[in-house]
């Protein structure tokens, strides 16, 4: 049976919940098996029930599921806090000498297996290893090979010498043999391992390392939960290649940084979430009035206000396709897994200088903070290709100036692209401003050159339109009546619904949609399916208003609100009972 | 080039729109001239300006310049000069621009210490919404929206400046052209941040702090015993509530920009064409 495993550990935070299954994690990604994870986490330092949830197979998991196998329980409530995931067949891991846990109840037929993780910790060299005994005794459960366990251990350890690294391979070894040891083999899993090297990253740092990738220097962000790995991933890391992260003192200030930084010719960009989007909002309308190519990352949380900050939501589909004052040519770009992180980023760079707007990278925390193995080759830095737009160098500003030799850098063009010429260029010095300008880009109220500079800019967006692929990814069933369209980090989760849906004989049409705006057109598609439901993490259905603005029809939507991600079993059902209800609500 | 360039060379063929008399007209002179002396020219100079009358500047002068948003141009020149060292930054707003709106930047822009210089049109009301009360009006100064005077004490810039780890802090008047364009130059050729806060008349809209007014009651530091190294003695002026200062209050001589603690020294507009090299390192560490 199970190669597919979903193994979670639970505790108060600060137990060391997050680290133990990152190495976790990395043992089976070096065993070459896919991994995926997820985080339940509660917005606080310490105290508080959190846990790290791995799923594994040989083949690619893309999603979680309502289903937890092997539970490694460090307090009680991790038990009653995941009890709707436990099965039969589930194995809890505790340590039941601990007093706080000698009086613990195995819910149903649910195998618990009491290993004293103190007690064995310390044989090893140190209480604090507990977890590492825990995932000691989870190999054995497995069957998994503990070697596998050993390198990430030294991957972890390494640095704080062979000592430590090796009363952690003893603690493992102690979890292992006791329950070797002590406990009759009945599991019957069987993880199989492979030759494969995977790389094991999350979204936060696939943006940063697409950054770099796409040649940006300049990176100025405040904290924010879930953006602030982005930040944390770039610092140490973008100095090596030349550039900067700046920690501003607000968010207001971070755009703005960014935005001077853009001005002087740096790729440039700056990532929040939610709160931190809202202060930035006034600055979007300088950055496309102005032709600004910047990069805005916003990783979305559960809103609005400070709402859950460390939940999941794709909220804030309509502040970055709307907000700011007045009318704002703009792309949205939504990545919607942790490998599309790192593509879109770089798209996002090209995107911004060759039409000199803002771009928004739409993410969301369940992708942030999802850990996801890929073969190294998903990171190809070899393809990317960078596209630095009309940049004109000193020869080249002649073409581009007026009758008394003046530089005109919004100058109104077919394509609505103007030429750009990055400070120090000889003779080119020009001012740009949130104001309404002419082609000098100085301040005007002419009637007519306001609206052929509004008509460029948003000619700009009609270019992009036209010359981009902004096409959809699909999946399933081309020929099915049932079309579901969903964007973002839900694409996994749907893929694998999927399948459950087919051994329930649905069939359906799946499209993936990482562009916003511009998006591919689906009228066509709505309209020749006979059933349109559209997926997203939110109450409202704000990429389903869009749709069916665009399609002029109403189409079905499956909503979740609750600050979890979808989990694939889970919407293959919700979807099922879609396709059979009548209604169709707005 | 810039051997032959004139202040003139600064000037855009724009003509300002400012209130004829308007401290204005000076400040910027003064700021096109210490450029210009500063053996800068306009294809190396950034000139970043916020909004208010103070704020067009951007528009009169012939630089690379971007006219931002209300209280945002210190975080917009930090971006310009970290990104690329070889520019000339300079920045330039009004009193309600830097210390009300864009107060927080201002303390942060201060203590990071960037190599960029800092012009404050200080005519103490809101002059382009036309005359409201600023952060550095009197506390009995009656605008069209504090009938009876803010009631609240004015803030002291020099001495936020100050106690923020300032590194060059100075004053200086707008019409007394040759000692402005002096201070404005020595902002310029302090190795961080350069401040300067000028008086700078707003001759609509307030009858209080008006030319007559700095004219009789400055006192130039070059005509004390002031040393503008030491930093008790500039404590001591800066909090002097009765006298209004013109020059170099405080310079702390030995002080880092942040690029070069940083290690910044290179234009960041000069990328490779595709992945820069040892990127699939950074793959490979996530192994
Ligand atoms: C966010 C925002 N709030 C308010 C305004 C309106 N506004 C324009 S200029 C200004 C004050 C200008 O005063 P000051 O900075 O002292 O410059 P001055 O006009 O006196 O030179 C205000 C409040 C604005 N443009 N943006
Ligand atoms: S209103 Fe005052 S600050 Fe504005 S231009 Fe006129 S005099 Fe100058």
């Amino acid at each position: 049976m199970p190669d597919d495993l979903n193994w979670a550990i639970g505790g108060e935070a600060g137990d060391g919940i997050d680290s133990t299954g990152k190495i976790f994690a990395q043992a089976l990604s070096r065993a070459g098996r896919h991994v995926f994870t997820s985080k339940d986490f509660a917005s606080r330092i310490r105290g508080g029930y959190t846990a790290y949830k791995i799923r594994s197979a040989t083949d690619r998991v893309e999603s979680v599921v309502d289903r937890l196998d092997i539970l490694v329980a460090l307090t009680e409530r991790t038990i009653d806090e995941n009890l709707d995931e436990l099965h039969d067949d589930s194995v809890i891991i505790y340590d039941g000498e601990r007093t706080e846990m000698e009086d613990i109840e195995i819910p149903g037929d649910m195998t618990g297996l009491s290993v004293p993780l103190q007690r064995l910790a310390e044989e090893a060299g140190g209480a604090i290893m507990q977890n590492i005994v825990a995932l000691g005794a989870a190999c054995e459960v497995t069957n998994f090979p503990i070697e596998n366990l050993d390198s990430a251990l030294e991957k972890k350890f390494g640095a704080k010498g062979e000592s430590i690294v090796d009363n952690n391979k003893e603690a493992a070894r102690k979890g292992q043999e006791f329950v070797a040891d002590e406990f009759d083999h009945e599991f019957d899993y069987d993880l199989d391992t492979t030759d494969n090297d995977y790389v094991l990253l999350n979204g936060d740092q696939a943006i940063g390392m697409g950054a770099i990738a796409a040649g940006c220097r300049f990176y100025a962000g405040y904290p924010i939960t879930p953006a602030t790995d982005v930040m944390e991933y770039l610092t140490g890391r973008i100095e090596q290649f030349g550039g900067e992260v700046v920690q501003a003192e607000d968010e207001l200030s971070a755009i703005n940084m960014a935005l001077g930084a853009a001005r002087a010719g740096a790729r440039s960009m700056t990532a929040t979430s939610g709160p931190g989007i809202d202060l930035m909002t006034e600055t979007f309308g300088l950055v496309a009035t102005s032709e600004t190519p910047l990069v805005i990352a916003d990783v979305m949380r559960s809103g609005p206000s400070t709402g859950m900050p460390t939940k999941q939501e794709q909220g804030d589909l309509n502040m970055t396709l709307y907000g700011g004052h007045g009318e704002i040519p703009r792309f949205v770009v939504a990545p919607t897994n942790v490998a599309e992180c790192f593509q879109k980023t770089v798209e996002a760079f090209n995107l911004a200088e060759k039409y000199q707007t803002p771009v928004f990278l739409l993410a969301d925390l369940s992708m942030a903070v999802t850990e996801q193995t890929f073969e190294p080759e998903t990171f190809d830095m070899d393809a990317v290709e960078i596209d630095r737009g009309k940049i004109v160098d000193d020869d080249e500003v002649e073409a581009w100036t007026d009758e008394r030799d003046r530089f005109q850098p919004h100058f109104s063009t077919a394509d609505g692209i103007s030429p750009r010429a990055l400070p120090g260029t000889e003779n080119a010095a020009h001012m740009s401003t949130g104001l309404e300008h002419n082609a000098l880009g100085r301040r005007t109220e002419d009637t007519d050159v306001r609206i052929e500079q509004v008509d460029k800019r948003n000619r700009k967006v009609q270019t992009a339109q036209e010359e981009e692929d902004w096409s959809p990814r699909e999946y399933g069933n081309p020929d099915s009546n049932n079309l579901v369209i969903s964007w973002g980090s839900n694409e996994g989760a749907m893929r694998e619904a999927l399948d459950y849906l087919e051994e329930d004989d649905i069939d359906v049409r799946f499209l993936s949609v990482p562009y916003i705006f511009p998006r591919p057109d689906l009228s066509d598609d709505i309209e020749s399916a006979d059933e349109v439901i559209v997926v997203e993490c939110n109450a409202n259905g704000q990429f389903a208003d869009v749709l069916e603005h665009d399609a002029l029809t109403r189409v079905k939507r499956v909503n979740k609100y609750n600050g979890v991600r979808f989990k694939a079993d889970e919407l293959a059902e919700e979807i099922k009972q879609k396709l059979q209800s009548e209604e169709v609500k707005a | 080039m810039s051997s032959e360039v004139r202040f003139t060379d600064f000037k855009s063929d724009k003509q300002p729109t400012w209130c004829p008399g308007c401290g204005d007209f000076g400040t910027m002179n003064g700021m096109m001239k210490a450029l210009a002396n500063t053996g800068n020219d306009p294809d190396n100079t950034f000139v970043v300006a916020g909004i208010g009358c103070s704020g067009k500047i951007g528009t009169y002068m012939h630089s690379y310049a971007l006219h931002g948003v209300h209280g945002r141009a210190l975080p917009v020149g930090t971006g310009v000069k970290l990104a690329n060292p070889d520019l000339e930054v300079m920045v330039a707003g009004g009193d309600g621009d830097g210390y009300s709106i864009g107060a927080g930047h201002f303390i942060h822009a201060v203590r990071r210490n960037v190599d960029m210089t800092y012009v404050v049109m200080d005519n103490r009301i809101y002059g382009l919404t036309k005359g409201q009360a600023s952060p550095t009006s009197r506390e009995d100064f009656e605008t069209s929206t504090t009938p009876e005077g803010p009631k609240q004490p004015p803030v002291n810039p020099l001495a936020l400046a100050l106690s923020a780890g300032g590194s060059f802090i100075a004053q200086s008047f707008s019409t007394d052209a040759q000692r402005h364009t002096e201070i404005v130059q020595k902002a310029i050729e302090h190795d961080g941040f350069g401040f300067v806060n000028v008086f700078s008349p707003c001759v609509t809209f307030n009858d209080v702090d008006t030319y007559d007014y700095f004219r009789d009651s400055i006192v130039d530091l070059d005509e004390t015993d002031h040393d503008p190294t030491d930093r008790e003695s500039a404590k001591e002026k800066i909090l002097d509530a009765d006298k209004e200062y013109q020059g170099v209050l405080y310079q702390d001589e030995e002080s880092v920009p942040y690029s070069d603690l940083h290690g910044l020294d290179s234009n960041m507009a000069d990328i490779p064409d595709g992945a820069p090299e040892g990127a699939m390192d950074l793959v490979r560490e996530f192994y």
